[in-house]
């Protein structure tokens, strides 16, 4: 009996052993170059040490693929090397903001923040244990969730205007929803103080600023709800129609639960939009330092609008609770973030 | 494959209806046959534009109930805009625009008052691409057509087997019928879109290029689908595949634009349009001079 021999899985696409050993040179001689460019020229610190590493790595490169494998694999390697690079330059930012965030902001961070409100407590007060978040954490999913309530099924159905009745209004709603995606949150806040508080209600109350907020995210949610909506196949549509369905029915039984994890996405891009807003907070809410579960009732204050009056109060312990604020609004939003997907990504059983 | 010898008198009525002035055109226009359930549907001048353009014109055709009737034609002779004119999908195009009537039972689906979810209930359509609901199992795929139409049935579990059995797929499937649509095969993922247009009961089933998406194998299980689906229902089926023009229909519809409006050149038994077609183009077509 002859058996029939498998060869060893193999992948003949990795790089060799001398490959790699040239890449390393690269990196290493840029790196050495890189030094010594600082050490001669006027360049100076971090900056200048990633700037000349990236030039004279991107030269380094260009030439030895060029000498060994001609001139279109030196143009690849070249923009590959560039895109690289331009990943680094893109999460530089992010990570530093979020180790400045995490360094400055956890001295202040302990259980009590969650269970005092700062009504007792002065943002000075130079022990971090007094005083706390509790009525900025309340505040802010009060009103991020109440705006979210008013402008999801607001901006939802804008879209479905737009992708599926395409009715005569299409393209200056079109128009005026990416025009009011640019408004800046003040000119919300003022319209609703014009609109909203003198002529009818004429006090605070966070509903008021749940309504700017809205006029914030309907833009954001219904572009992006647009954007998800024409990439459903126009054959799920004919389909859903042609199975005897009303257009109503087959938006709601088909075309939706097709979009429905883009659909989540408008919702984080929506939220992520308002989530750090503070000046129509402070303009329509009062920004108030107690705990307030009445959103129709009185000042409420926010995590932004926290950090906004933690930073102004100037002193060393109000910095660094202000930084703490910063640190709890991002793992919150992280963590709301995080359970959206979670909820919007599961498969239907 | 044709049932000629159920029908001996099938003939060749001349379209009342017909203008003077295509009288010549109308002559090609002979009803198909007849079979012993009668008309199942009845297109009456029928001409389709998109714009200002004409897009089809002047196509007269009877579908009998329990038999397959293949429409073939080289592409843009306006096969699949006709097809679309016999459930009301044609107005789904912005610009679209039609003339001519369609019977069904004897009622013209465009006349006003008429319920147009009624009529799509009644001829169901399965188009070119498999397009299995993504968000839906298989058994709620089948059954999607009850929800959206808003029908109610008594034992739900019986109908869904009862379709995918007539569409060839429950001995695959019955295991998992709670996987996904998406998860099946390509023929399976299309069988499973004819086993959906079945849950509702239509009378009439338009195809619109069922196949053409799918390999020799699932091809043929589709074809066998579509044999046993005729006995009870009139099937009209779009076609680039004159070999399956050949297997599957009792009648073919010979469709050609030359360069302007698509028109129907020649109706007839299938054997005869493909062995002993009356006009030249429909030869030349059937026997792959052009096309």
């Amino acid at each position: 009996m002859s058996t029939i021999s498998i060869p060893k899985p193999q992948k003949p696409w990795k790089a060799t052993p001398r490959q790699r050993v040239e890449t390393g040179g690269i990196l290493l001689v840029s790196l050495l170059l890189a030094i010594l460019l600082v050490a001669v020229s006027p360049l100076k610190g971090k900056l200048g040490y990633v700037g000349a590493f990236v030039v004279i790595y991107l030269i380094i490169d260009y030439a030895v693929v060029r000498f060994n494998h001609g001139k279109s694999a030196g143009v690849d390697a070249f923009f590959r090397g560039l895109v690289t690079m331009a990943i680094g330059v893109a999460v530089l930012p992010i990570i530093s903001i979020i180790t400045a965030v995490v360094v400055r902001g956890y001295k202040g961070l302990h259980l009590s923040l969650f269970t005092t409100d700062m009504q007792n407590a002065a943002f000075t007060d130079e022990n971090l244990s007094a005083g706390g978040l509790k009525h900025a954490i309340i505040g802010s999913i009060l009103i991020v969730a109440t705006a979210l309530v008013i402008s999801l099924p607001i901006g939802i159905l804008t879209a479905i205007y737009m992708t599926e009745i395409r009715g005569r209004f299409t393209r200056p709603i079109k128009f005026l929803v990416q025009s009011m995606s640019g408004v800046p949150s003040i000119v919300a806040g003022l319209f609703i103080l014009a609109a909203v508080v003198y002529p009818l209600t004429k006090f605070y109350s966070s509903f008021e600023g749940s309504l700017a907020l809205a006029i914030l995210m309907i833009p954001t949610i219904a572009r992006t709800a647009e954007e998800v909506l024409l990439l459903i196949p126009q054959d799920l549509r004919e389909s859903g129609v042609a199975l005897g369905g009303t257009q109503w029915r087959t938006v709601q039984q088909i075309v939706l639960p097709a979009a429905r994890s883009g659909l989540v996405t408008a919702l984080i891009l929506g939220v992520a939009r308002v989530a750090g807003e503070t000046a129509p907070v402070v303009l329509l809410t009062g920004g108030g330092d107690g705990t307030q579960w009445n959103i129709f009732k009185g000042p409420m204050g926010t995590l932004p609008t926290y950090i906004w009056k933690a930073f102004g109060s100037g002193t060393e312990a109000s910095i660094s609770r202000a930084w703490t604020g910063i640190l709890v609004l991002l793992v919150i939003v992280l963590v709301l973030f995080g359970l959206a997907r979670f909820l919007g990504g599961r498969k239907v059983k | 494959m044709t049932d000629e010898s159920e029908n001996p008198e099938m003939e060749t009525h001349v379209q009342p209806s017909s203008l003077a002035g295509i009288a010549s055109a109308a002559e090609a226009k002979k009803a198909p046959g007849s079979s012993a359930l009668g008309v199942g549907l009845e297109a009456r001048n029928i001409h389709a534009w998109f714009g200002d353009k004409l897009a089809l014109r002047d196509v007269s055709l009877d579908f009998w109930a329990g038999t397959v009737t293949a429409l073939i034609g080289p592409s843009g002779c306006g096969k699949s805009t006709f097809i679309r004119t016999l459930n009301r999908m044609h107005e789904f195009i912005p610009t679209a625009a039609m003339a001519g009537e369609v019977l069904l039972n004897g009622t013209d689906i465009y006349a006003p008052g008429v319920d147009v979810t009624q009529i799509r209930l009644k001829v169901g359509m399965v188009f070119q691409k498999p397009n299995p609901f993504p968000s839906m199992t298989i058994a709620e795929n089948v059954l999607a057509g009850l929800k959206l139409a808003n029908l109610k049935v008594e034992n739900k579990d019986d109908l869904l087997q009862e379709c995918l059995e007539r569409a060839g797929l429950w001995n695959e499937v019955k295991d998992r019928l709670n996987a996904h649509g998406g998860s099946l095969s390509g023929g399976q993922q299309q069988r499973l879109c004819i086993a959906r247009s079945l849950a509702v009961r239509p009378q009439v089933l338009l195809m619109d290029e069922p196949c053409s998406a799918l390999d020799p194998g699932s091809t043929l299980k589709v074809e066998e689908t579509i044999s046993h689906l005729s006995s009870s229902m009139t099937i009209i089926i779009v076609t680039h595949n004159m070999q399956q023009a050949a297997r599957v229909s009792d009648y073919t519809a010979f469709f050609l634009s030359d360069g302007g409006p698509g028109e129907l050149v020649e109706v007839g038994h299938t054997n005869e349009i493909f062995s002993r077609p009356k006009d030249t183009r429909t030869e030349n077509y059937v026997t792959g001079r052009f096309g």
